[in-house]
């Protein structure tokens, strides 16, 4: 009775989270009229999925996923590449002032990107990366939060093994190359999910220096599926639908290191 | 001797050198090139040409807006952040409870995750929908008056809370459940020996040994709520009548559309100098615990 009552209350809260989503599936599959009358219909007539065709047609939503897929794989390859390697120094070698370069590297979690989010807009359109790819990807290639994250696990690595590959001469760089990133494998893949999820739904930067459609990002084009002409509730909603489905798919396979990951550095002391 | 005592060091740093350069050019520059700009005179196309002293600042400080603003930013932090803690706390709770098939749980409790903000703003300005949305609807029915959520200044930063407050739903839980975890199974045991209640048991071993979780979760909140940006440039544009004009979306709105780049400059440093307090705040509380271990 007791475990019963319990799944009762799971099944609730469950319902309830998710219920803006189900109702937006729900409405994708309307028609129209169905949409737009009062009360509410709360079960479509006839489950048509032909707004989902008609979304495509008149926004190219598959160009802008492929817009975020692009920039999103580059943040992510950038943060592994840049974080890695200054982790490993942070934790490997010991050189002077150590400590003083990894608080430069925190402080840059004290300044928000909003607050230089102008001269940024400058330096990219000086560079001439207004609508590029580059302009979308660079500014967040390096991060003080991956750093610090594959720093917490590099250190939980045993010293040992570096000082034995030391003795039988492997370089600094192989050792990172064959060592240190083989035994990293799934924090890696924590800030690989981080970096991509983060980028792929951000907003404001792209707002700014994107302005042409072929160059759009998901959530940009999202938010004008609503000045479309010839959209109603129905296609906007199957557009988010299928504009959700990768990051759905992610989290759905990479939440458990994603958790592990996360969690790992913000619960232990 | 020597070589080898230099080698490290020019090494060491070279290691750094992709993220500084990234961070130099990206992070430190433009912080320092804001203040620049807040203390110039800002041609239309960005290049300051000569010194304006603190007149941008005083302008500022002087406004109405300004102080609207900001307390529109801070009222919005705590419109979403206490009841999406307390949500997620729950929410926490009932997912670590050990049942069978209790990760399918875990899972549809993180999903507000993967909808990211111009979705979620879209399903919520349908869901808000004062002539065909379904939470009016809802109202109604029990029977209450209905909402204008988004066109009503008195309601429209509360109803961007509830979004803001959903989509936080996902992290916080995963973080608090794992907080939630991580407490020793034998102080449970023990205090269910002594014959404790469930609310002392919560009140005496769960929240003390969740707080350094608790904490955590407060302070990423209170940063996102203070940086929220594309559910109002969404939804309201910081109307109805500037009720949900908070810091960034002034920003936004004087630098990228009145071309005020001084005065929107400006508010960046306070944006800055707010969040830089509560992360100073979280990085000393850290510190303490660590101590206090």
């Amino acid at each position: 009775m007791k475990k019963f009552l319990q799944y009762s209350v799971l099944c609730f809260a469950a319902a309830l989270i998710l219920a803006p989503f189900i109702y937006a599936i729900i409405i994708s599959l309307e028609t129209v009229e169905e949409t737009l009358t009062y009360p509410p219909v709360l079960w479509p007539s006839s489950f048509a999925a032909a707004s989902y065709g008609k979304t495509l047609e008149t926004a190219p939503l598959f160009s802008f996923i492929a817009n975020s897929f692009v920039v999103s794989f580059l943040v992510m390859a950038g943060q592994l590449a840049t974080c890695s390697l200054a982790a490993y120094a942070f934790v490997f070698l010991k050189f002077p002032g150590r400590k003083i370069w990894f608080m430069v590297f925190l402080s840059t979690m004290m300044i928000p990107w909003e607050a230089t989010v102008i001269p940024n807009y400058f330096t990219v359109r000086s560079l001439g990366w207004l609508d590029t790819y580059q302009g979308l990807a660079v500014p967040f290639m390096a991060s003080a939060f991956g750093t610090f994250l594959l720093r917490q696990h590099f250190r939980s690595l045993p010293q040992e093994i570096y000082e034995a590959a030391r003795m039988d001469g492997c370089g600094r760089i192989r050792f990172f190359l064959t060592m240190v990133l083989p035994l990293s494998k799934p924090i890696l893949m924590t800030l690989a999910v981080y970096a991509f999820l983060t980028t792929y739904n951000q907003y404001m930067w792209p707002l700014l220096i994107t302005n042409t459609d072929n160059m759009r990002t998901v959530q940009i084009g999202l938010a004008m599926l609503q000045w479309d002409q010839g959209i109603s509730w129905n296609t906007t909603m199957a557009g988010i639908v299928m504009v959700s489905l990768p990051t759905i798919l992610l989290l759905l396979f990479g939440q458990k290191q994603l958790v592990r990951g996360l969690t790992s550095g913000s619960t232990k002391g | 001797m020597q070589k080898k005592r230099v080698f490290p060091l020019g090494q060491g740093v070279l290691y750094l050198l992709p993220s500084l350069l990234l961070f130099g050019m990206f992070v430190f520059y433009p912080l320092l090139d804001s203040v620049k700009l807040s203390l110039s005179y800002v041609d239309l196309m960005g290049e300051a040409a000569g010194y304006a002293g603190w007149q941008y600042y005083r302008e500022m400080l002087s406004s109405a807006q300004f102080w609207h603003s900001l307390g529109a930013t801070l009222l919005f932090a705590v419109y979403t952040v206490f009841p999406g803690m307390f949500l997620s706390l729950v929410l926490a709770c009932l997912a670590n409870w050990k049942l069978r098939g209790i990760g399918i749980f875990r899972t549809l409790f993180a999903f507000p995750l993967s909808i990211a903000v111009a979705g979620a703003s879209m399903i919520f300005m349908m869901l808000f929908n004062p002539s065909t949305g379904v939470l009016d609807y809802f109202l109604q029915l029990f029977p209450l008056p209905a909402v204008f959520w988004l066109s009503d200044p008195n309601w429209a930063l509360f109803s961007i809370a509830i979004i803001a407050i959903w989509r936080s739903l996902g992290f916080n839980t995963i973080v608090l459940l794992s907080g939630l975890q991580s407490i020793p199974e034998p102080l449970y045991e023990s205090a269910h020996v002594d014959g404790a209640s469930p609310w002392r048991i919560f009140k005496d071993i769960t929240l003390p040994m969740l707080s350094p979780t608790l904490f955590f979760v407060f302070i990423v909140s209170v940063i996102n709520a203070l940086q929220t940006f594309g559910e109002i440039n969404i939804l309201t544009q910081g109307g109805p009548v500037d009720a949900t004009n908070v810091m960034v979306y002034a920003i936004y709105r004087d630098a990228f559309f009145n071309q005020n780049y001084s005065y929107a400059s400006a508010e960046s440093i306070v944006l800055f100098l707010l969040i830089l307090g509560l992360t100073t705040l979280e990085f000393w509380a850290m510190e303490r615990k660590v101590f206090y271990r």
